[in-house]
């Protein structure tokens, strides 16, 4: 009997360690982890004309800290701009309300992510609040568009040159 | 040629339908066998804990792998941070399910087929017959519940020691930022990716050990028999799993 | 029930296996409560009997009795229930490998029933104190000899209290002295337990020894029947060959060969066509 007692405790020792790991894999390595975790939190809202590739579940950050999530992105028909809502935790509840919201990209592929820079007023960001000042996303096609369109501009309007100077960054 | 060909298909084809009448055998005899949990507790000693150390094992060094060519690729478009998530991804989703099934096949479906197939030399399954007790729900049945318990929690531990060794090389040794380690891959890991994962690995589960049940009960009574009843459940299991792999990838994508 | 005399009677009865006639016109009758012996040389279809008698594989023609049951046309559960009253030794005994011996001898009680654990205890020991192994109760089958593992066998094949028990070549490969338990125990079971036992050899001495009647089998039919004196004095060349042991016979020395000569002369060295 003490065979199969050293077994039945080896096998719940497997059990607990492959639910543990599912359990870690759901939770720990995508975004879902933090409803589970239910932190304390407010959730404000920005508007932006253009969200790029930001996506549900991307970090919020002030001055390179996370300081919360993206949980929804939805497109408002009567301004035609995205309302994204970030969920912001409580530890982090002196936000000013004239802060302004950007959305940044990690690296030069990564992912998008919503940075938030500080303003100077003395009333903070409340559940629910707006953010007023937002900076849209930088999208490539737009940047190399305005950089041909200024290049076209000031050089005297050769267009082989125009499309041999539009390549490097 | 041709027609050798043809016959080898038709064979086979044959014993995918046989296998699948065996499968409905099994599940017919399930919900009995479950009165016995300890048979069930049993095997999963045996298939899982038992396949622990060489899970994890593996899961080391193929996520260390992983950490490494990784980062030596993302390093060309300057984007290393997003190492986490091309681990985690590669191994949640594919490298988890796949190699621990053939590391499963290897491990457990030849030790289930030889077992079975020693009790079949023996006489003591047509014993069993004999004492009035269905071998199919007294062996077959557990053993079969007890590769399609393991095999998910297999993968799952497989894909987080992964992980672990991935941020091993990525963070310890080439410096990659473990903030950023960590949360571009929560970031980006959706939970749909760790669905298909555990969807691959639990359909693995079901082929694998279906394969080595059935190879087992039905093997030659010889040395020989027991043998080749083996050799067949790992290779059968690798062309199964790898070919269901592509399935269900090409489900997921939609 | 005692309406029987014949607790398995075996009737016209045609198998083959792959298009080989194993059995052609098969009739036996097996007396309640008698020793019967099985004998006949290798390959003559003995064990097939026996995978007929127990409902393993349905004759292709003919009809099978056991205990006054047809054996054809049974549902998978009615032939359970039939054979939970035939006990069955394999040939090396068959044990369950990873039970020990006490719980190889509970297992019929164990799936079969919902006794108490003490009175399986009790049964068990009675049925290992019978053949002699109660002390080795402990034991896992691979610490056991072979005559052992037959006996635990045995042990296992009677806790059920069947009416039938089956010997399926009980002798092979043991010491006289396990030979000599063996049969003590076959004789002894069969007496005291009031059961009908079938064995099926090819050692004629023993089995000359224990059996009331003996059925000699050769090319798929009885070429013999009647006790063990009697079989001594049949005028038939096949069972004078078998009875006495004699290398040449009905059953040639020679697997056959194309001519010797010939073969020896064959100037290719390889296999003649």
């Amino acid at each position: 009997m003490r065979k199969s007692r050293a077994m039945n405790l080896g096998t719940g020792l497997f059990l607990l360690l492959g639910f543990a790991a599912l359990f870690f894999l759901t939770t720990q390595t995508t975004s879902h982890g933090l409803s589970f975790r239910s932190v304390p939190h407010y959730e404000v809202t920005a508007k932006f004309e253009n969200i790029g590739d930001l996506k549900v579940g991307a970090p919020v950050s002030m001055a390179g800290v996370q300081i919360g999530r993206v949980v929804n992105i939805r497109f408002d028909p009567r301004d035609f701009k995205a309302v994204v809502t970030l969920r912001i935790d409580d530890t982090y509840n002196q936000i000013p309300t004239d802060s302004d919201a950007s959305i940044y990209t990690q690296g030069l592929l990564g992912g998008q992510y919503v940075g938030l820079s500080p303003g100077g007023s003395e009333t903070f960001l409340k559940n629910h609040d707006q953010i007023a000042f937002t900076q849209s996303a930088l999208v490539l096609e737009n940047l190399i568009g305005q950089f041909l369109a200024n290049f076209n501009k000031h050089s005297s309007s050769s267009s082989s040159g125009a499309a041999t100077g539009g390549q490097p960054k | 040629m041709i027609t050798e060909l043809a016959s080898s298909l038709g064979e086979s084809i044959e014993r995918v339908g046989d296998m699948c009448r065996f499968l409905v055998r099994i599940v017919v005899q399930l919900p009995r066998s479950l009165t016995r949990p300890q048979l069930i507790v049993d095997q999963i000693y045996n298939t899982g804990a038992l396949s622990l150390v060489i899970i994890m094992l593996s899961g080391l060094f193929v996520g260390m792998v992983l950490g490494l060519q990784g980062f030596e690729l993302l390093r060309r478009f300057g984007s290393e941070e997003a190492l986490g998530t091309a681990a985690a991804i590669g191994l949640v989703k594919e490298l988890g399910p796949v190699v621990t099934a053939l590391l499963f096949a290897g491990r457990a479906g030849t030790a289930l087929a030889s077992e079975i197939g020693l009790m079949r030399a023996t006489d003591q399954l047509s014993a069993m017959e004999m004492m009035a007790v269905d071998p199919v729900r007294r062996v077959v049945a557990p053993r079969f519940l007890g590769g399609v318990i393991t095999m998910p929690l297999l993968a799952a531990i497989f894909s987080l020691i992964g992980i672990y060794g991935a941020q091993l090389v990525g963070v310890q040794m080439m410096h990659v930022d473990s903030g950023s380690f960590w949360s571009q891959m929560q970031a980006s890991v959706d939970l749909r990716d760790v669905n298909e994962g555990i969807v691959k690995s639990g359909v693995f589960g079901v082929a694998c050990s279906l394969i080595a049940v059935y190879e087992g009960y039905h093997s030659e009574p010889t040395a020989e028999g027991v043998g080749a009843a083996t050799t067949r459940t790992v290779v059968t299991s690798a062309v199964v799993v790898l070919f269901l792999d592509y399935l269900i990838t090409a489900f997921f994508l939609k | 029930m005692n309406e029987y005399p014949h607790i398995i009677e075996v009737h016209d009865v045609r198998y083959s296996v792959g298009g080989r006639p194993i059995f052609d016109g098969l009739n036996m009758n097996f007396t309640r409560g008698r020793v019967t012996a099985v004998m006949g040389p290798s390959g003559t279809g003995k064990t097939t009997l026996l995978r007929l008698i127990t409902g393993q594989v349905a004759a292709d023609a003919g009809s099978i009795e056991v205990a006054g049951t047809r054996l054809s046309g049974l549902s998978r559960t009615q032939l359970f229930d039939l054979r939970r009253r035939m006990g069955m030794l394999f040939q090396n005994g068959a044990l369950l490998t990873d039970l020990s011996v006490f719980e190889n001898v509970a297992f019929p009680l164990r799936e079969h029933t919902r006794l108490p654990e003490r009175l399986i205890r009790q049964m068990v020991l009675t049925k290992l104190q019978a053949v002699g192994l109660r002390g080795a109760a402990g034991l896992m089958p691979g610490e056991l000899s072979g005559g052992m593992s037959r006996r635990v066998a045995l042990a296992r094949a009677i806790v059920m209290d069947p009416q039938i028990l089956i010997y399926d070549e009980p002798f092979v490969g043991l010491d006289p002295i396990s030979m000599g338990v063996i049969l003590r125990l076959i004789r002894h079971l069969n007496d005291a337990l009031g059961l009908t036992s079938i064995v099926v050899s090819h050692d004629v001495r023993e089995i000359s020894s224990v059996a009331d009647t003996v059925f000699l089998l050769s090319g798929g039919k009885v070429v013999a029947e009647g006790t063990p004196q009697e079989l001594q004095s049949v005028p038939s060349e096949v069972v004078k060959q078998f009875v006495g042991g004699l290398a040449d016979g009905p059953v040639p020395f020679h697997y056959p060969a194309p001519d010797y000569f010939d073969d020896l002369l064959a100037r290719d060295g390889g296999r003649p066509a």
